[in-house]
């Protein structure tokens, strides 16, 4: 061999699990020095793929190799054995240790019985200084950010020698400068020698960091792109396998009388710090309305208070002119709000229940579900199968518990029971978070519909793109107040994001920007 | 693309996943039937394991085990017996798996039976009760004991949903609470309240005849009363309720994700109070049903580990009203079997407590058993990846 073997090879790897096959046939390589994206839908298999390659499971047939040595995984040791290192989407952190006590444990050093942290230490602090990561490792893991915590992940993996990471969807949890700054990090592991798996279903990220893209559909490799000449549109299109549009088919909103009028509302977190002040805006019948801002600037204590989950310390929350605050969340819902709540396993859906049972969550015990205390299933599964049809779950029955379904597929029966019924107010936070793009594509296209029926919609999310291609009206909400209300076509890129970071308004743009929505 | 090709036995239309195995396991009929095959196997895992203690003990296992099948289902007077001893656990474990449903702990069984047999008691020496047929004087006894024991299990509910108090705390407080309480108003000689005088055993006064749950048909001997059937009644309303009702419904949500019951409208408080109150209705049920169809009176104030056994059988039936009532008979079977073992083959009668506690362990930890036996099931493979399931 002329060329020096990869460093990490999967050869014919096919997994099966008992009634479905994951993987089929996947052949990859990883050179040394490149950031290799894994790109593919939700359940497309690429989870379970660097599940093989980092000895979680046993790949059914085919073999992995390792700087051209085939390699026998029977756990996750002899992966980390043979320099692999994996961080997982959700960290796997203890909050209330030490970072050194973080990265120590499973690999402890001791001095005559006794943890010998100072060792750790001293290499977490030559690791964060070679990698740029800025990582203290007398932190306490809870009280460290997101984007942090995520580094200490890192450093676990340097830690334990690791020359190949694999980053398993490494930016589903971090805020759009996190992003930036992480992608950062990793230009500098590979620059020092490492090479990355990069696994994402996000093609503005692949565009932005891959040296070589392979592509994953229903668990075989579809094909390969270079970064450097493929569009967003083919590699979606391989992705999905169809043609997207990025463009939400959307005519001009019809605005008419206000529904949601907020004013002055104060609100506080768990903790009882207000993050919500001083809050105004108002949304209007047959607009959306979106807010802009950085996670933790008040959103999720802002909509919980419409929502009536959260009780208001001051001010008005007005739905047609009624004053909703100290209302119940039944009693708001009631009125004729619907409310797609930002984390759908916390409040969204009850994981253990089917399809039917979640498509009632919140109207189990109105007619035509409830005859009084009984409830009455016919009507259930008729609708559990309306909606399932209407709104595209890929399922294999509406009695199937919503806990087997992917991301999308849950995100889908939240907004079909949402969005079913006749509103008067529409709430959504982050609806289409950590999803993949056919699923994004329908759930927006759902809320458009939404407010052509005349429904007011509140829109929160993170992602400017998700706001610029879906509101008509645009409030940018920085430290619980909205600092700066503009219409869509007076918006864009630079100047929500200087709102959001609370600098001053450069204006609106001479060009109303449009916007390819990457997701 | 060539790529593009689905292979129609894995991609043939929307297939991935678990969902897919949770179709298979309703057709297959061996997924479907783990959760009792776990049990069956768990059961053997422990008759053998016993029958290892036995042999070191130096009896011989086979004999005991012979011994304990006879004295549990030997005859149709044995048989009858083991109902007897199981009738109380089949309410008790009610309470267990109500609760359980909504999430909740209720460790104070015992406590709320012994309130349910106060209750009971109580009302059944009530004077106007002599006057009057069995038909109100029994619902009366009966509905006192649900009453006490759901005033007694609503308590700590109450405690939960306003100040955030512990319900497993709280209520292993009042378990002893309940017991001293008893203790005094059974066996308070100055003032008497409710102590029998004219008995030399301290006991309550009796209740009215009429107030006598009857005996069952086929009891024989034994002392199979008509709780019995009031316990399967309950085993069935409790099935209605669950999952035929709104408020069974706000009680699996609240027990399963309580923050999206509250999303959801539910008052979670509220599920809270009522919950623990049902659950202690059931555990008074036991007890009244204990009082009125076996004892005739109140015993003065000793745990007798309904409640705390009841725990092991909810967890055996995994809180399934129907599960309860095989699983609270297969207690009963091994405790009334367990003299005639102790008799015939010279073991200790707590030899019966250690197969009992090694079936419980074992169910517990059923990963143990599923490997061993290999039984598939929603925790024999590895989920993880296949969660992801149904790509859109």
């Amino acid at each position: 061999m002329s060329q020096p073997a990869p460093v990490l090879e999967v050869r014919d790897v096919t997994k099966r699990f008992p009634g479905v096959v994951a993987n089929a046939e996947v052949n990859l390589t990883l050179e040394r020095g490149e950031i290799h994206c894994l790109l593919g839908e939700n359940g497309a298999g690429k989870s379970t793929l660097m599940n093989v390659v980092f000895g979680l499971y046993q790949p059914s047939e085919g073999e992995i190799l390792v700087n051209g040595e085939p390699q026998l995984f029977t756990s996750s040791r002899d992966a980390i054995a043979a320099g692999i290192g994996m961080v997982h989407q959700h960290f796997q952190l203890i909050p209330v240790l030490t970072v050194a006590e973080n990265v120590m444990l499973g690999n402890e050093t001791s001095t005559a019985g006794r943890l010998d942290l100072d060792v750790a230490r001293e290499r977490i602090n030559e690791l964060s200084a070679t990698y740029g990561l800025g990582v203290d490792p007398d932190a306490v893991v809870g009280s460290l950010s997101v984007g942090a915590q995520q580094r200490v992940e890192l450093i676990k993996a340097l830690y334990r020698d690791a020359d190949i990471l694999i980053l398993d969807e490494p930016t589903a949890v971090l805020t759009p400068g996190e992003v930036d700054e992480f992608f950062g990090v990793v230009r500098s592991l590979v620059d020092n020698g490492k090479s990355i798996v990069f696994i994402t279903h996000k093609l503005r990220e692949v565009l932005a960091v891959a040296d070589r893209i392979t592509v994953l559909r229903r668990g075989r490799v579809v094909g390969s792109a270079d970064p450097s000449t493929a569009t967003a549109a083919e590699l979606a299109e391989l992705m999905v396998g169809r043609a997207v549009s990025f463009q939400v088919p959307k005519n001009p909103a019809d605005p008419g009388e206000v529904v949601l009028s907020v004013t002055e509302l104060a609100v506080s977190d768990d903790r009882d710090v207000v993050t919500v002040a001083d809050c105004a805006f108002e949304v209007r019948s047959g607009e959306i309305y979106g807010i802009a801002g950085v996670e933790g600037n008040g959103q999720r204590e802002l909509v919980e208070a419409i929502a009536g989950m959260r009780p208001a310390v001051e001010g008005h929350i007005r739905i047609e002119g009624r004053d909703i605050v100290g209302l119940s969340p039944r009693k708001v819902e009631r009125l004729g709000v619907g409310h797609v709540p930002e984390d759908r396993n916390k409040h969204g859906v009850v994981g253990a229940f089917s399809i039917t049972e979640n498509l009632v969550l919140n109207r189990y015990n109105v007619a035509p579900f409830a005859n009084g205390w009984f409830r009455k299933r016919e009507p259930m599964r008729e609708q559990a199968e309306r909606l399932v049809e209407a709104f595209d779950v890929r399922t294999p029955g509406p009695e199937v518990a919503v806990s087997t379904l992917s991301g999308g597929n849950q995100q889908k029966v939240v907004v079909a029971r949402e969005l079913s019924r006749p509103l008067k107010l529409l709430i959504v936070a982050q609806p289409t978070r950590g999803l993949d793009v056919g699923s994004i594509e329908f759930i927006h296209s759902q809320i458009v519909a939404k407010r052509d029926e005349g429904a007011a919609v509140l829109l929160v999310s993170a992602e400017l793109d998700e706001i610029l291609a879906l509101a008509d009206h645009i409030g940018v909400l920085y430290r619980g107040a909205i600092v700066a209300t503009m219409p869509r076509a007076e918006a864009s890129r630079e100047r929500l994001g200087c709102l959001m970071a609370g600098t001053e308004d450069p204006g609106p743009p001479a060009q109303p920007d449009v916007v390819e929505e990457l997701v | 693309m060539s790529g593009q090709q689905t292979d129609p036995k894995t991609n043939g239309g929307p297939t991935n996943g678990r969902a897919l195995d949770a179709i298979a396991g309703r057709l297959d009929p061996w997924v479907a039937l783990s959760p009792l095959l776990v049990v069956l196997a768990a059961m053997l895992c422990a008759v053998v394991i016993g029958g290892i203690v036995m042999l070191l003990t130096g009896a011989n296992p086979i004999e005991a085990y012979w011994a304990l099948l006879r004295g549990a289902v030997g005859s149709p007077d044995r048989i009858a017996a083991s109902l007897a001893r199981a009738t109380p656990f089949i309410g008790a474990s009610l309470a267990l798996a109500f609760a359980f449903k909504a999430g909740l702990f209720n460790i104070g069984a015992e406590g709320q039976l012994l309130i349910g047999a106060l209750f009971a008691g109580w009302a059944g020496t009530w004077a106007w009760l002599e006057g009057v047929p069995g038909i109100i004087a029994v619902p009366v006894v009966i509905g006192m004991g649900m009453l006490g024991g759901a005033l007694y299990g609503g308590f700590p509910g109450f405690l939960k949903a306003k100040t955030g108090a512990h319900e497993v705390i709280v209520t292993i407080m009042l378990n002893t609470i309940a017991l001293r309480l008893l203790d005094w108003l059974v066996l308070s000689r100055d003032p008497v309240i409710l102590l029998d005088t004219t008995s030399s055993v301290p006991h309550s006064r009796e209740i009215a005849e009429s107030a006598k749950l009857p005996a069952m048909p086929f009891a024989g001997a034994s002392a199979l009363h008509w709780g019995l059937a009031l316990g399967i009644v309950a085993c069935a309303v409790m099935w209605f309720v669950m999952e035929r009702t709104t408020t069974g419904f706000e009680v699996k949500t609240v027990g399963l994700n309580p923050s999206a019951a509250t999303y959801a409208g539910m008052s979670v408080s509220r599920v809270w109070i009522v919950s623990m109150a049902v659950s202690g209705a059931f555990a008074g049920l036991a007890r009244a049903a204990h009082v009125s169809g076996e004892v005739g009176f109140i015993q003065p104030g000793v745990f007798r580990n309904i409640g705390f056994d009841s725990i092991a059988i909810a967890l055996l039936a995994r809180a399934s009203p129907w599960g309860i009532i095989p699983a609270a008979i297969l207690w009963g079977a091994l405790l009334s079997g367990a003299p005639l073992m102790q008799l015939e083959a010279k073991l200790s009668i707590d030899l019966v407590r250690i197969v009992q506690a090694l079936i419980l362990l074992f169910v517990a930890a059923d990963l143990i058993v599923r490997r061993l036996f290999r039984i598939r099931g929603e925790s024999a493979n590895d989920g993880a990846a296949l969660a992801t399931g149904w790509g859109g």
